[in-house]
């Protein structure tokens, strides 16, 4: 074997270290821009009843949670049994934010799944998704008791989110 | 709710398909290598079975998006019952498993077209070089049936899908994922004659003739997959560019850049036995850079305007793939590439040098690209930040390195084989000299504007075509051209006609992004728009915002433009459609912003001169091909 017929090997060998370690990072994980930013006011109908609406004002001073989710959304289904969890444990109310939905296919996704909210606001048109710079459904934010956005989970949350992340910081937003 | 099993037709046709590859890619490679002539004979037969088999498994898939089948869950996350029909088979390869699928439907398909052209070939060759095709095809359907199954159900079926990106809902998206596949797929073939050849021992002028059509092929796909997307971003992103350096297409140019090195190398291989081991580098390199560029997509190491969901399983799995095959490869290279023998030898001056300069800038090139679209990794690896490399970096390091190779271009075909004399080259090339250097002054003044960058593109692209012109006189006085001088000369025409069309919009497109209300007109490039008035319009599944301009030439009415806003249904995107007057001169690009105060709209105008030249250019290098891959000695050998 001939040294210079190794560098090819060589060379690529350095290359799949490299990308190797670079599948570990997260070339998306750039902080929300939101964070410690307040919520963005919206007032828009409730799903369950048009007649009435839903503002992020009526929880004001209190901790709580807002989970953009659809029936469409095939990753909601997957974090259902976690929201089912949050909203057993009424640790915070849970809203959830229909997003780009149609009222008939939520309704029944929810009355055929369990419905883990307090209740759910309707973002037909998704407007309330762009000012929270919705990335991609689903997504969960925990909002303070000044309504400040303290945490944001793009994707499905995990047993791991939930235990680690979301009940310590409901907790110690609760005492604050 | 009752569930057809079609989709389980699929999934079971892949998991055969496995089998079969299996098969393939394992008795033929090893009776090979025995002798054993039963085990050899497989190879032909299995490569059929596993390409009806993935036929099958395809157009299940197709099928289950015609019948809107949201138990399936691909089909409810790319689909919905409100897209049009063609879009919906277009969302068939809109996704990770589906293009997958498509990918390995291609794989077989190239492997199915080598079996049935490949009678006259030596058996062991045809064996050998469907084994490695088959042990690729089994590596890619594990990772298929293992991460990223296609068919998996979703129960209970969702009621209506979440439907296509509505950037990818438009009939370029259709044609270039395709296309872009088949190139890319392509030079698995090339690999595996590559491959073979380095098994058997015999790296010879007859393993590159027989590369080389195959080569071709795949090379006018790619390059007319890569035109296709770049027309279509050109059109349908409404940024007015044609060109971004976004990973994904970085992904998609190296195998390009790589294989029209490979393309040239093989040349000197069959016609002068020369380059050997050079030619199977680049042979091994071209495919490994496929493979590369499936990693980067798929994997979702870098992010990009294609962004696609990242699964880490993924991403090991195919990194996984990726380093078996190449690692391998490369291992059989030094262990194999020392024994073969050198070609015939030649001068400093000769058209093998040129050739091989040729060839050490496209890789230069290739590798300039390589480092531009992973240093944001490599930053990130190395615990240095993150950062990103845009269109800067790449103009800057790219530009330079394709100066020489267009000056090569122009030269390389005079010289000859073996050895030639500066002064015969420089007796043929002055007139060329001549005319590019009048070209490079003369049309940057009648333009208005003269810059040295300007008269470089045209100094390097007349030089081409001048030169061209200059050879094709010659040999039609000797006697009638063959097809492969006419796919040449019609190959490096393109490239002269592409640099054209990037000189004039680089250096004289105008842009003008402006306020107007109905009535106001707008001048760019000799013309006025008149926005006349801006009203709602009805789609399929969008509605819209619909603009009518008219487009104004010496005071007479040329053309009425339509660009839209469009709100998709299923998604919070606003899609921007711009209207395009396409004239072999000039575009004029016309493209909505938002609505400002009053019935005001923000809107950006363009003029492009010779934009479409580009693209123009990229279907004379793939006519080019066409010609080089009918040349009469191929078409005689298949028929046989």
């Amino acid at each position: 074997m001939k040294a210079k017929f190794i560098i090819p090997l060589l060379l690529f060998i350095v290359l799949v270290g490299f990308l190797a370690v670079g599948l570990n990072r997260d070339p998306r994980e750039v902080p929300s821009p939101l964070i410690n930013k307040p919520a963005p006011a919206f007032k828009v109908p409730q799903l369950a009843d048009e007649k009435k609406s839903f503002s992020p004002e009526d929880l004001k001073g209190q901790v709580w949670v807002l989970n953009v989710w659809a029936s469409w959304c095939v990753a909601c289904r997957e974090e259902h049994p976690m929201l089912m969890e949050l909203g057993k444990s009424q640790v915070a109310p849970l809203i959830g934010l229909d997003y780009k939905d149609k009222r008939a296919d939520a309704m029944e996704m929810l009355a055929r799944q369990g419905n883990p909210y307090n209740l759910s606001a309707m973002d037909n048109d998704g407007r309330v998704g762009i000012n929270y710079g919705v990335y991609g459904v689903p997504e969960t934010y925990v909002i303070d008791k000044a309504g400040i956005i303290r945490f944001k989970q793009i994707g499905p949350i995990t047993k791991d989110v939930l235990d680690k992340s979301i009940y310590p910081l409901i907790a110690q937003l609760n005492k604050a | 709710m009752e569930y057809s099993m079609i989709p389980e037709i699929g999934h079971f046709a892949l998991i055969l398909a496995l089998c079969v590859s299996i098969i393939q890619g394992v008795l033929p490679l090893i009776g090979a290598q025995q002798g054993r002539r039963e085990w050899l004979v497989l190879a032909r037969p299995a490569t059929q079975i596993s390409f009806l088999l993935l036929a099958i498994s395809f157009g299940v898939l197709a099928w289950c998006f015609y019948v809107n089948d949201f138990s399936v869950l691909y089909v409810a996350e790319h689909s919905n019952s409100q897209l049009p029909t063609v879009y919906r088979l277009g969302a068939v390869w809109g996704g990770h498993e589906g293009s997958l699928l498509l990918w390995i439907f291609l794989l077989t398909g190239w492997a199915f077209a080598v079996a049935q052209l490949s009678k006259t070939l030596d058996e062991f060759m045809v064996a050998r070089v469907l084994g490695v095709l088959g042990l690729v095809a089994t590596g890619l359907l594990l990772f298929v049936l293992g991460t990223s199954n296609p068919f998996e159900r979703l129960l209970p079926a969702a009621q209506d899908g979440r439907s296509l990106n509505p950037l990818l809902q438009d009939p370029g998206l259709v044609f270039h994922p395709p296309m872009l596949y088949m190139g890319y797929v392509g030079f698995s073939v090339a690999f595996a004659f590559a491959i073979a050849s380095l098994l058997s021992g015999k790296l010879d002028a007859a393993w590159a003739r027989w590369s080389r059509p195959w080569t071709t092929t795949a090379w006018i796909f790619l390059t007319l997959g890569i035109a296709l997307g770049s027309w279509w971003a050109y059109y349908e992103l409404g940024w007015g560019g044609w060109w971004f350096w976004d990973p994904v297409e970085n992904a998609s140019f190296m195998p390009w850049l790589i294989g029209t090195a490979l393309i040239h190398s093989l040349v000197v291989t069959e016609k002068r036995g020369g380059f050997k081991n050079w030619t199977v580098l680049l042979a091994i390199m071209a495919f490994s850079m496929s493979l590369l560029g499936t990693f980067l997509v798929r994997s979702g190491v870098l992010t990009s305007v294609h962004a696609f969901a990242t699964d880490p399983r993924r991403g090991i799995f195919i990194l996984l793939l990726l380093s078996l095959v190449v690692g391998s490869s490369l291992f059989l290279y030094a262990l194999r590439a020392p024994k073969s023998t050198l070609g015939g030898k030649f001068s400093l001056l000769s058209r093998e040098t040129l050739i091989l300069m040729g060839n050490v800038f496209f890789v230069v090139a290739a590798g300039s690209v390589l480092l531009g679209t992973l240093y944001p990794l490599l930053i990130d690896a190395l615990n240095l930040g993150k950062i990103s490399v845009g269109p800067p970096y790449f103009n800057a390091v790219f530009v330079p390195i394709m100066v020489p190779v267009l000056f090569l271009m122009a030269v390389g075909p005079w010289a000859s084989w073996k050895t030639t004399d500066l002064k015969t080259l420089l007796k043929r090339l002055w007139i060329a000299a001549v005319v590019a250097f009048i070209a490079a002054i003369a049309i940057p003044s009648l333009m208005g504007e003269f810059t040295i960058l300007t008269a470089l593109g045209f100094l390097l692209a007349f030089w081409v075509i001048a030169s061209g012109v200059l050879q094709i006189i010659r040999q039609c006085k000797v006697g009638m051209p063959t097809r492969s001088f006419i796919g040449m000369q019609l190959g490096h025409m393109g490239i002269a006609v592409f640099v054209i069309g990037v000189t004039m919009v680089g250096a004289y497109q105008e842009e003008k992004d402006v306020r107007m209300a109905p009535g106001d007109t707008v001048t760019v490039g000799g013309y006025q728009i008149r926005l006349m008035g801006v009203g709602p319009a009805q789609g399929p599944n969008y509605q819209a915002m619909r603009g009518t301009f008219e487009l104004v030439r010496n005071g007479k009415v040329q053309e009425l433009m339509y660009p839209e806003k469009r709100n998709y249904d299923s998604s919070t995107m606003p899609m921007t459609e711009a209207a395009i007057d396409a004239g072999l001169t000039r575009d004029i690009y016309v493209s909505l912003g938002e609505p400002l105060e009053g019935n005001a709209w923000a809107v950006r105008v363009y003029y492009k001169p010779f934009v479409d030249w580009i693209w123009g250019g990229c279907l004379l290098m793939a006519l080019g091909g066409l010609f080089a891959v009918m040349d009469k000695r191929y078409r005689l050998r298949v028929k046989k």
